[in-house]
């Protein structure tokens, strides 16, 4: 530890810390374009110039190392006139169009120049100009006002592990570009419109929509892939306007991936706003009360064996509990949350977390997936294995189709379960080695063997001990591991999906169950679909139920690790679309069934009674595994090779279906649409 | 000494007098009331009255939709909605001003960068309805067409003061 005296407050950091990060535990806020604490630092910008004593001029305090008994001064004259200086220069270059500019009101550079900047221009010479950069439909450039801060060529090349942006030329000449003009290829690239501290990089849906100082901001969780990402949703009356990320180092520091980015006006297209029931064949557009009765009706006269419920992945934990009670009330078993086809085994909890957790990466020395593409599963988790692995030492090796560009060197070790093994010695080597188990890979119908294989061999390599659970199994979306924490499960009896679909049963209610093809429900199975979008399987249905997207609901979620996190409602949900656990409590009243919950806290309190993790919100336990025995599967895994479940990234689920953004980055980055069909 | 004054005073109706003589003055002096709206007294060109958004001369709007008129407006009176537009500039795709809450301070000329939301010199907008007083793009635009000559005489008038 390094005493540094900043401003006469002393402060003690670690060796070889920064001395801006030494002002910073000081409480000095220093101005900077180029530093950012997520990356490497460039010390190109020089705006963090503050004096140390005895140094004969000023220094970048991002890039000089501490050292015992520094005094550092941020705020005298010299350093004042030195960053008016560096802010004139900045400015030289920088357009007068904050008017038009995009980060106008978030600005850091027009923040700055507040403070440092002078009251009018003694620039009279040609100003540059910069011919802007087509990088794709979510990334808008105005290269005019970037101030070559690097920030985005950091970003690409550390934190993405893209190393498609770069700097041509210099001095005055120097450009931030791609070399060939193409779209950047990285799932993080919405990253990039945040870490700019100018407007050069902008979002490209958000366009001159609206101002910041408009938006009514609400913290919310991103449940289009399964790491839970902490957001923030802006919106303007009844409108979402953009989403960003809120920082938490425990799960998505504070990246988010595209998808659940730019997905939102999605939220807009296509939506059920109303209740519809089939009449003679043709959905006809029909009251709460009148959807109900069609409902009462069909299942009053079934007996409860021939009833059965399936939630699917953009369920939320409330209205899955309100289904399985509804169900338990009814005296149905029938329930099954696997609506992908996932044959997980439910057991134990730990059979379907991902027990290292996501910053229990950083600890891991050996990695090995199987049958998962996590970097188009979940674009942020891939960035902190990209972030262990340029820590060093981390050999990784997957198993799945070839050619995988997972932005980190990693092994390929065979298309089918067979392959698993051949990773076992460096595994077995490793103090803490690591196993990701995509939840695609259990799409298959030996997927219990691959569970049981995929655990046997962490049993085996020693990633399963006391202190250090190296079992991971890697969701696909925000609303699948609250279901499974549930056990919204095949009960005594009960049947599971494919007995279900196999005619098993009279009457299905679908909540936000898209994940099998509606082509499998036989013909006379009375349908009942509770969700927002008008997919594919809202069409095959006899009752729709108008529910609430993620946005539009106080709800709570459950991530890959197992954390339950709460989302805020943002919007209102259109038209008559109400929450919809509140539609199955309602639905419970007119039946007789009333289920014993009428408002948002007493449901939570039944939450918190049915599994522990809602008691601890936000928090996840990282255990070790405390019992090394296997999932009951028997037999060994056919040699099929693995089938990646998300097919084009930017379509993966009814939100991003239903967008037009999504559309444009399909057709940019994805295969041709007759290979994209399911 | 003070009482024998009063009484003086009152008995020979000097405030009478004074009174009369003050009346008699105005009389014969020029007459400062207008025969509105035949006549009309002169207005400074700061005067702020019905909203104008100008174009340049080339016929383009000058308005880029950046809100800071919206963002200041103490009454809330804008609303502002903007997109690009097909050769990519920034522009509104709506621009209303609610009459009937405007206070007529004048910050939104003030705050505007670019000099197109004014307050022209016209104040004769009254209407029947609260309808006719909600204006939209097009009206502002059509009254900045109108008015264009005496907004930018008054516009020259004012900036030596900006």
């Amino acid at each position: 530890m390094a005493k540094v005296t900043v401003d006469g407050i002393e402060v003690e950091v670690p060796n070889g810390a920064s001395v801006l990060q030494a002002c910073e535990a000081a409480g000095k806020e220093i101005p900077r374009f180029c530093y950012h604490e997520r990356l490497s630092v460039a010390g190109n910008c020089r705006m963090c110039l503050v004096e140390v004593e005895k140094a004969p001029k000023p220094v970048a305090s991002c890039a000089f190392p501490v050292a015992d008994g520094m005094k550092v001064f941020t705020d005298t004259p010299v350093v004042r006139n030195a960053r008016r200086g560096v802010m004139e220069f900045l400015l030289i270059n920088h357009p007068l169009d904050c008017p038009i500019c995009d980060q106008g009101g978030e600005c850091d550079l027009q923040d700055q120049a507040y403070a440092y900047g002078h009251d009018s221009s003694r620039y009279g010479e040609a100003k540059r100009a910069v011919k802007d950069k087509d990088i794709g439909p979510l990334v808008k450039t105005v290269m005019t006002r970037c101030i070559q801060c690097t920030r985005c060529v950091r970003f690409a090349a550390e934190v993405a592990g893209t190393p498609e942006l770069g700097g041509t030329n210099r001095g005055e000449n120097m450009e931030i570009g791609t070399y060939v003009e193409k779209a950047l290829t990285s799932e993080l690239s919405g990253n990039l419109i945040d870490i700019c501290p100018v407007g050069a990089l902008t979002s490209r849906p958000y366009a001159f929509v609206s101002r910041p100082w408009e938006l009514k901001k609400t913290d919310s969780i991103d449940v289009l892939d399964a790491v839970g990402a902490n957001i923030r949703v802006d919106s303007r009356g009844p409108e979402v306007l953009r989403i960003i990320p809120r920082v938490n180092e425990a799960v998505n520091e504070e990246w988010m991936a595209d998808r659940g980015r730019f997905s939102f006006d999605g939220l807009k297209r296509r939506r059920l706003d109303r209740p519809w029931v089939r009449k003679d064949g043709k959905m006809v557009a029909a009251t709460w009360p009148e959807a109900f009765a069609a409902i009462a009706h069909r299942l009053a006269g079934l007996p409860a064996e021939r009833i059965g419920a399936v939630a699917g992945a953009l369920a939320d934990a409330e209205s899955v509990l309100a289904l399985k009670d509804l169900m338990a009330a009814y005296g149905s078993t029938n329930l099954d949350c696997r609506d992908d086809g996932a044959t997980i085994d439910a057991s134990r909890p730990d059979y379907w977390r991902f027990n290292s957790t996501i910053a229990g990466i950083e600890d891991a020395d050996a990695l090995i997936i199987i049958g998962s593409d996590v970097r188009r599963e979940a674009p942020v988790l891939n960035a902190r294995i990209r972030k262990r692995w340029t820590a060093g030492k981390f050999p990784v090796a997957y198993v799945g189709p070839r050619g995988l560009d997972l932005t980190y060197p990693a092994t390929h070790l065979g298309d089918g379960p067979a392959a698993m093994g051949a990773f076992a010695e460096t595994l077995k080597a490793a103090q803490k080695p690591m196993i990701i188990l995509g939840r695609g890979a259990l799409q298959r119908p030996d997927g219990a063997v691959v569970l049981a294989a995929a655990w046997k061999l962490a049993a085996d390599v020693g990633a399963l001990t006391p202190d250090w659970h190296g079992f991971n199994l890697l969701h696909l979306f925000g609303g699948q591991v609250g279901a499974l924490e549930l056990g919204f499960l095949p009960g005594q009896g009960g049947k599971d999906l494919a007995a279900m679909l196999d005619g098993g049963v009279d009457a299905l209610w679908l909540l936000n169950a898209d994940g099998f093809g509606p082509a499998r429900i036989p013909t006379g199975t009375f349908v009942v679909y509770q969700g927002h979008h008008g997919d594919a399987m809202a069409a095959r249905a006899d009752v729709i139920l108008p529910g609430a997207a993620y946005t539009e609901k106080d709800a709570t979620w459950v991530n890959t690790e197992g954390r339950a996190q709460r989302g805020r409602l943002a919007i209102h949900p259109p038209g008559e679309a109400k929450e919809d656990w509140r539609i199955i409590r309602a639905f419970s009243e007119g039946v007789g069934k009333t289920l014993p919950y009428n408002d948002t806290a007493a449901i939570r309190a039944r939450l918190a009674e049915a599994s522990p993790v809602f008691a601890r919100i936000g928090e996840v336990a990282r255990d070790g595994c405390a019992d090394v025995a296997g999932p009951a599967a028997t037999g060994a895994p056919t040699d099929a090779p693995f089938v990646l479940p998300i097919p084009v990234y930017h379509q993966a689920d009814v939100i991003s279906r239903a967008s037009d953004t999504m559309a444009k980055c399909a057709e940019v980055y994805g295969p041709p649409p007759a290979l994209a069909a399911e | 000494m003070a009482a024998l004054d009063r009484v003086a005073r009152s008995l020979l109706l000097s405030e009478l007098v004074s009174g009369m003589a003050l009346t008699l003055k105005y009389f014969f002096k020029k007459k400062v009331t207008l025969n509105y709206p035949f006549e009309r007294g002169p207005l400074g060109p700061r005067f702020k009255g019905e909203h104008a958004l100008r174009r340049y001369p080339n016929g383009e709007e000058r308005c880029i939709a950046c809100k800071l008129c919206e963002a200041v407006c103490p009454a809330q009176a804008i609303t502002i909605e903007a997109e690009p537009r097909e050769d990519g500039s920034r522009r509104t795709t709506r621009y209303d001003i609610d009459m009937t809450k405007c206070i007529y301070c004048g910050l939104c000329e003030e705050a505007c960068p670019v000099d197109a939301i004014v307050e022209g010199p016209n104040m004769e907008f009254a209407a029947e309805t609260r309808e006719e007083l909600i204006y939209n793009k097009e009206k502002l635009l059509d009254n900045g067409d109108r008015w264009e000559p005496m907004l930018a005489e008054r516009l020259r008038l004012d900036a030596p003061y900006r």
